[in-house]
């Protein structure tokens, strides 16, 4: 604390001098939340970003035209792919792996690390984190946990295939599968530094939210983002501490003999030993993570479209109560929901029916939230920044893919779509896209606030509008060829007849998914280019209230010179009556004469 | 060949996007009057109306997938409880068609309306207690009455009574094909467990414990396996090694396969394969894939490859839970017929007492 209490009382010069950088404090094992959160950009989105999407990509080649020959499985797959084609033991690691890579090292690290990192220390007003040290074991930890996870893309057997869920006996038995020998094992170690590496993060963004605040920032005047980034990290020191415990009992029946998971096994003509464990409470531990991690990936993803969405409508956030109420209701919500992934998995049906009816329950703050963007739109004067567009885009993907939840929410009807691809439709739009959208939209917003300069506008509007259509045109139809009974994760479904008429639908999600691909290019391209020959951006350029705007465009240690400002108002004064500009500050005192704007 | 044109096509096209990007900027960068990177009114008004074309689009995709991917949907349901199901699945349908249309509409609707105009200033609204409580409200009510009717028709399905008349059959998983299991005369299946899977050779291919009499006049078929219309049938799934999920997608039937545990489902056939090759849908569905399969076999047999044989529609059993390498071929097939079809069927498999001899 003592060091804290140096840091916000020290003025700026102090810092010169107390802070002598090298390279490798500066930009490697650096203590500044800034710089942490540009390397979990570049490393959680970017890197591992492009490699997810890459292999969605390969994968979807060969469900559009299966088992052809293509030069790039060739050139990427090597002996995995025999002449080019494509081995279905590599298939399934694939779509293991870019479902792991995305919903963890890009939608949970990469996503949460950059903007928390980034905007909770400059949108409360602190110097940096509570503790900069910790924040940077948490992310170098993370650079290790992805690099083994990248290791195991080496391994000659292939890396983990048992999903993303790797629900034993699959991952637990090497006999089973390739990919359940060496890849597994490095994709559990992975994990579990990966835990480790979210807890850090998570405990660092509590105690910071609720330590650092600047003088007058109460609760109730914290912008929305920290609102969301905050209960985000309660669901993570919640639920990812299960996910660990799971991962080192499956380690254990792995390597140790133990029986957590498994019970009469029988495999390549040899009983084997595990009894009385069940598969079903593998289930039950990793879905207590897993479904807290959907909200893990989409509530920062909401915080920031939120932000966005009342900073470009010049307008305030409509009911900001209720949704700050929203969060936390489907927050408390999203740990009573795991069990509407296992309504068939021979759990009592009894439990089917409590876990429908708190799972219909958390649609309902959902869907406040979707009407009170809707209606912060109405009268506005929307100022469509490309950071705009991704936030109306997550909204609609939000509505789209979340409604379908309705259906599959619902124990009944989950029992013929379970494991279908439209359940892969269904969590593709409304916590893939929908984060990925709020994703983009926070690097827009943000960018200039990173790095100092602006991102092209004109490249952000192509790379919206192809990935906004390619978005609906890959998971619309999707739905439909989940209806028609095909199972997810099939290497190829012409081994039924029964399918050969959704062949040409596979091929028309296949061009929007390689279109989509095509068009991130463009955003690539557009951020490293601006990142160093970008326009200088002004201190305020969207004309923002919240206190990021007040720093220096240029990066210092203890973000601003002198004394940290005080605030004085919420943080969405858009428009206010009587005010000269279209926008206020939150540091900006309430005037004489001017009531304080009731919330 | 038309692969690689595909490919090629989508590379280049990749490539354009990339080159399209590259000169929209230096012309951008030429006339240097406008490059603060902030929307500027021409930029809202543009896309304003792209947001405005965007709704068309989503309509167009709703409107153009409905109309074109209705027809692979599956048929009408072969399940007594089918019926509840579909009718339950498309009144959800339905209501989320309803809210998809009206929220998109006012959505997109209002980022084109109001796109930003110079020295317009925006209406300053920050709440109104009554519009969220409306809004909170009125899913609510449409979800409880959704959750209420979910968990009757729940309960219903799920509520398996052994009734006497009913039959019992096993379905038994391993990587990467299914048996069935039935109880024979008795209709009892014998104990089993995968510790028996060993003896006789291998023949006891399920497992079945020899000392339970009630076992020894089980029958295990593969395959395909036989049911009666109309009769009752209790499923009772295991399996040998990894999870797997038996799913009957004509009967709006799954449930998971767990080794160490017995899990049930239950339903009651009620359309015999004959009569569902005679159901409309089928018959087109049958007709479109045997002209695809017929245009795939000219391409097979230029290459002097054997051409794919006509397809004929049956029930199938597939497995729905990512199990392995062949996770996509687990099948068997399902036939439902007269109850003296199913007999006759029946009597002529081997009893297990019959294989391990």
């Amino acid at each position: 604390m003592s060091e804290l209490t140096s840091i916000s009382h020290s003025n700026h010069d102090d810092h010169h001098h107390h802070h002598k950088e090298t390279f490798i404090t500066k930009y490697i094992f650096s203590q500044d939340h800034k710089m942490i959160a540009k390397q979990y950009l570049i490393l959680g989105v970017l890197f591992m970003g492009f490699i997810g999407v890459a292999m969605s990509l390969l994968f979807r080649l060969q469900l559009a035209w299966p088992e052809q020959s293509f030069a790039v499985f060739d050139i990427f797959l090597g002996d995995w792919a025999p002449e080019g084609v494509m081995d279905p033991n590599i298939y399934l690691a694939l779509v293991t792996i870019h479902g792991t890579i995305m919903v963890f090292f890009v939608l949970t690290a990469g996503l949460s690390g950059t903007f928390s990192n980034l905007l909770i220390p400059l949108q409360i007003g602190a110097r940096d984190m509570a503790s900069g040290l910790l924040n940077m074991i948490s992310f170098w930890l993370f650079f290790l946990s992805s690099m083994i996870m990248l290791a195991s893309l080496f391994v000659e057997a292939g890396p983990a295939a048992a999903g993303w869920t790797i629900y034993p006996p699959l991952s637990a038995l090497p006999q089973t599968q390739p990919g359940s020998g060496m890849g597994m094992t490095l994709w559990l170690i992975s994990m579990a530094i990966f835990v480790a590496s979210s807890l850090l993060g998570s405990l660092n963004y509590i105690v910071t939210v609720i330590n650092l605040r600047t003088k007058g920032m109460s609760m109730f005047r914290l912008p929305l983002t920290i609102w969301a980034f905050f209960v985000t990290a309660i669901i993570g020191v919640i639920s990812f501490p299960v996910l660990l415990s799971a991962a080192l009992l499956l380690i254990m029946d792995r390597s140790f003999g133990t029986s957590f998971f498994l019970s009469d096994i029988f495999v390549q003509g040899e009983v084997l030993h595990y009894q009385g464990g069940s598969p079903v409470l593998f289930e039950h531990l990793f879905w207590f993570l897993g479904h807290p991690e959907v909200y893990i990936v989409l509530l920062p993803a909401l915080g920031i479209t939120s932000e966005i969405i009342a900073t470009s409508s010049r307008k305030p956030i409509f009911g900001y109560r209720a949704m700050v109420a929203s969060i936390l209701a489907i927050a408390f919500l999203s740990t009573v929901v795991w069990g509407h992934h296992m309504f068939i998995s021979g759990m009592n049906p009894f439990l089917g029916s409590v876990f429908t009816f708190t799972t219909l329950l958390i649609a309902i703050p959902s869907a406040v939230k979707a009407f009170n963007y809707i209606t912060t739109l109405w009268k506005g004067n929307l100022q469509f920044n490309p950071g705009m567009l991704f936030s109306i885009g997550l909204v609609s993907t939000f509505i789209t893919g979340g409604l379908t939840g309705i259906i599959l929410g619902d124990s009944t009807l989950d029992i013929n779509i379970h494991d279908t691809y439209f359940v892969v439709a269904h969590f593709h739009l409304v916590m893939g896209i929908s984060a990925l959208y709020g994703l983009f939209a926070g690097v827009y917003h943000w960018f200039p606030k990173l790095f100092g300069t602006m991102m092209n506008k004109n490249l952000g509007y192509i790379h919206f509008w192809i990935t906004a259509i390619s978005a609906y045109g890959v998971f619309f139809p999707m739905h439909f060829i989940g209806m028609a009974g095909l199972p997810r994760r099939y290497y190829t479904n012409t081994a039924f007849p029964y399918f050969d008429d959704l062949a040409n639908i596979n091929v028309v999600i296949t061009v929007f998914a390689l279109l989509a691909g095509a068009a991130q290019l463009v955003f690539l391209y557009n951020f490293i280019h601006s990142m160093f020959f970008g326009k200088k951006a002004e201190q305020n350029p969207w004309r923002s209230n919240t206190m990021e705007w007040t720093a220096p465009v240029e990066h210092i240690h203890g973000n601003w010179p002198g004394e940290i400002p005080h605030v004085h108002r919420w943080a969405y004064d858009y428009s206010k009556p009587g005010q000269d500009e279209d926008f206020v500050l939150q540091t900006t005192p309430i005037q004489k004469g001017e009531i304080e704007t009731e919330h | 060949m038309t692969l690689l044109l595909t490919l090629a096509i989508l590379i280049l096209t990749g490539v354009a996007f990339w080159q399209i990007s590259k000169i929209f900027e230096l012309s951008q960068m030429g006339r240097k009057k406008d490059d603060s990177q902030i929307a500027t009114e021409k930029d809202n008004d543009l896309n304003g109306k792209l947001m405005f074309a965007f709704l068309v689009f989503i309509y167009a995709v709703t409107i153009y997938s409905f109309w074109s991917y209705s027809k692979v949907l599956l048929p009408e349901s072969a399940s007594a409880h089918g019926p509840a199901y579909d009718t339950l699945l498309w009144i959800s349908f339905a209501i989320i068609l309803f809210a998809q249309t009206i929220t998109q509409a006012v959505l997109h609707v209002f980022a084109y309306k109001y796109r930003g105009i110079n020295n317009r200033k925006a209406y300053f609204y920050t709440h109104n207690n009554t519009l969220e409580f409306v809004w909170t409200i009125i899913p609510a009510i449409i979800f409880f009455v959704l959750i209420i009717y979910g968990m009757v028709t729940w309960g219903n399905i799920m509520n398996i009574e052994e009734d006497e008349d009913a039959l019992v059959i096993e379905l038994y998983a391993q990587q990467w094909n299914w048996k069935a299991r039935y109880g024979g005369e008795d209709n009892v299946l014998g104990d089993a467990n995968v510790r028996f899977l060993n003896d006789f050779d291998g023949k006891n291919s399920v497992g079945i414990d020899s000392s339970d009499p009630n076992g020894m006049d089980d029958i295990v078929v593969s395959q395909e396996f036989h049911l009666p219309v109309d009769r009752k049938v209790i499923f009772k799934f295991r399996s040998q090694d990894v999870l797997h999920s038996a799913y009957m997608p004509h009967f709006r039937a799954q449930m998971n396969c767990v080794p160490g545990m017995i899990t049930e489902f239950s339903f009651t056939p009620t359309i015999t394969t004959a009569d569902m090759r005679m159901n409309s849908d089928v018959v087109d569905k049958v007709n479109r894939i045997n002209k695809i399969r017929y245009e795939n076999s000219k391409e097979l047999t230029a290459n002097g490859e054997e051409a794919l044989e006509p397809y004929q529609f049956d029930y199938l059993l597939l497995c729905a839970k990512i199990c392995g390498s062949s996770h996509y071929n687990m099948q068997m097939k399902i036939v439902v017929e007269s109850e003296k079809d199913y007999e006759k069927w029946l009597s002529q498999q081997k009893t297990f007492s019959e294989i391990i001899q």
